[in-house]
């Protein structure tokens, strides 16, 4: 760690094509950097797992949601059908649970897909006005058409002229350093 | 997918056409269609489009004013026919969202590729019809400041909503729609709201997008989770469209009024509300491809494909008219063939041929592959398929009510002017609302058509 500036966030290397981006990540993690992100316009099949990532919370946060909103459902219905204000209805059975399906459904569903939602926001860390990365004027190409690979200063690995040199061996396009400050 | 396609030299193979124009670069999909929100002026056309219907609105708050001011007295409701108009817009306008859903849902796990440039307005077009279906039930209660009585909330009385009537499931499916369809909506606009956002020019722009794409930034583990997450909602959104006009049906299904009363409902009401909602898309579609020139995003494919759902869907539709008749004459219900005949001969039968010429006699045409790329026969066919559905659950509501069990029982229905004036400005809502988010929202996913690209790209080298 001979040089480590608090000011920079990480350098950046362009790139023209979803599998120049997935080469360049692959070195990056075989050359040993572990702190790298990558940005591209659209999902690029394989580069989370190229930059190590390879399970999401997701799904499981969607199963509780679900769980939930089952568990709420019916239990809503039970509570008010035979607890709360039992009716006596010709003698039928309180806890009429065929009537109960249909609601307890739509709440599983509205419970599994309101996680599934907020859940991926969360975990993003979304909303998330500011970030480093917004500092680099070409970034705003990463919504269109460009695919940006970032390795972060905090990576024990990093030194801003090697990392950089390294991007360009990776045949990066462009090489820019990503400033902390606005 | 056109690693699928015959090779070049088999010129006698018809090749699929193309669900993506050849020629196209992530730079060029993203700009053609952010243009269209970022710096295309409004046409005449737009501009002429959204006051006719923005006058609809007017005439839409008109009603429900006078509605709210004098009951629904001014309709043409009576006893025995409660139901009438409100109801009958009610079924419409929610089967038109369940097309959205389908193709954003469905045709995704099934992983259609040609869904991608038509997904994003057909999910619109849900919201906006579930919209427009949402007011009717509320004001037909008559008093809608009360309609939160529909929800179980704690109250002093003690009460609670009865959870065995289908009227209380359907106001959980239906609320459930328009919060899942709203969702599914939102993470697919959140990259394409960030393009907007790296894209816009002027401040104003920046910011909103800025707000409303909460600081996407295009990260690969952002992706990851994202896809996840989209791959979930399609599968929760699948059986949950399902679920919403099966439940619609049960509102008439379980009860025991003839012609209502019968277990071929949920099926035949899902495949009409499909039928009718690919109906709307092609309506919607064809208009705006040729307005925006988005003719190589929305091809003839496109056309072609959502006609074919249409036909195979009206098919199921016409078999659910076939299999009524033949229930009532096999149960030996003579309530039943009694209201069977009704439809034939009684006083709404010109309804009832209206509705078999719509719904069966014409879109038979799509049989021809001539017809379905004729883009103007297409339109036309949309439209009848539209009225042809409206009159179908016209004929279920009203020939049904007025020919109950008892003769003393039976009565007419007409609508009046402000039925009519309720139905009409719904549309004009509904219209209003596509032409402003054809405004300020991509109407084709952009971050979906890149991958398309990406695709076609990587087979043209296979192919090379």
């Amino acid at each position: 760690m001979t040089e480590h500036r608090s000011d920079i966030y990480g350098v950046m290397g362009e790139f023209l094509t979803p599998e120049e981006i997935l080469h360049a990540a692959t070195k990056a993690r075989e050359a040993g950097y572990k702190y790298i992100s990558a940005y591209t316009p659209f999902p690029v099949e394989g580069l989370a797992h190229a930059i190590g990532f390879p399970r999401t919370g997701v799904p499981l946060l969607t199963f509780i949601g679900g769980l939930g909103g089952a568990l709420t459902g019916f239990g809503l219905q039970y509570w008010c059908s035979a607890i709360t204000y039992p009716l006596n209805i010709g003698g039928r059975p309180l806890n009429s649970w065929p009537a109960f399906i249909p609601v307890t459904f739509e709440l599983t569903i509205l419970g599994a897909a309101t996680f599934a939602v907020i859940g991926m926001l969360a975990l993003n860390l979304l909303p998330q006005p500011y970030h480093p990365v917004f500092n680099v004027e070409r970034f705003s190409h990463a919504s269109t058409d460009r695919f940006f690979l970032c390795i972060e200063s905090r990576d024990p690995k990093f030194q801003l002229a090697d990392t950089a040199r390294f991007l360009q061996t990776v045949r990066a396009h462009h090489v820019h350093e990503v400033s902390n400050a606005e | 997918m056109s690693s699928m396609q015959p090779p070049e030299d088999f010129p006698e193979i018809r090749r699929l056409d193309p669900v993506l124009e050849p020629g196209h670069t992530y730079a060029s999909v993203t700009d053609k269609i952010a243009a269209v929100v970022l710096t295309r002026p409004p046409s005449t056309g737009w501009i002429v489009g959204f006051a006719l219907s923005f006058g609809l609105v007017m005439v839409l708050f008109v009603s429900l004013a006078w509605l709210i001011i004098k009951g629904v007295g001014i309709w043409g409701i009576n006893i025995p026919i409660g139901w009438g108009f409100a109801i009958v817009n009610f079924v419409w306008w929610i089967g038109i969202g369940h097309a959205g859903t389908l193709i954003s849902a469905i045709l995704f796990l099934l992983n259609q590729k040609w869904r991608t440039s038509i997904n994003r307005f057909a999910e619109a077009m849900t919201l906006f019809a579930v919209s427009c279906a949402g007011i009717f039930p509320l004001i037909h209660t008559g008093r809608p400041w009360m309609a939160y009585y529909m929800m179980p909330y704690p109250s002093t009385m003690g009460i609670w909503p009865q959870f065995r009537s289908p009227l209380i499931w359907d106001v959980f499916a239906v609320s459930t729609y328009a919060t899942v369809s709203l969702l599914f909506w939102f993470i697919g606009l959140l990259p394409d709201l960030a393009t907007l956002r790296d894209r816009a020019k002027n401040r104003v722009q920046q910011v909103i997008y800025g707000i409303l794409s909460m600081g996407w930034r295009g990260s690969a583990h952002h992706w990851h989770r994202y896809q996840s997450a989209y791959l979930l909602l399609a599968g929760l959104a699948t059986p949950l469209v399902l679920s919403v006009h099966t439940v619609v049906s049960f509102d008439f299904a379980v009860a025991i009024v003839p012609g209502w009363h019968t277990t071929i409902f949920p099926p035949y009401f899902v495949a009409g509300a499909i039928y009718s909602g690919f109906a709307m898309v092609l309506t919607l579609a064809i208009p705006l491809r040729k307005a925006y020139g988005l003719e190589d995003f929305i091809t003839m494919r496109h056309l072609d494909n959502m006609a074919k759902v249409m036909l195979a869907t009206g098919l199921i539709v016409a078999y659910g008219y076939a299999i009524e008749f033949f229930m009532a004459y096999y149960s030996g219900n003579k309530f039943d063939v009694f209201l069977a005949t009704q439809r034939i001969h009684g006083p709404y039968s010109h309804f009832y041929f209206a509705l078999i010429l719509c719904n069966i006699l014409t879109p038979q045409l799509l049989w021809f592959e001539k017809m379905r790329r004729n883009v103007a026969v297409l339109f036309v066919m949309s439209l009848v398929v539209n009225v042809g559905m409206w009159l179908e659950r016209f004929v279920i509501v009203v020939i049904s009510l007025t020919r109950d069990f008892m003769p003393s029982a039976w009565g007419r229905y007409s609508a009046t002017f402000w039925d009519y004036s309720t139905f009409v400005g719904t549309i004009g809502l509904f219209v209003m609302l596509i032409f402003l988010f054809v405004r300020v929202l991509p109407a084709i996913a952009i971050a979906e058509m890149r991958e398309l690209v990406a695709h076609q790209s990587e087979s043209d080298e296979e192919r090379s």
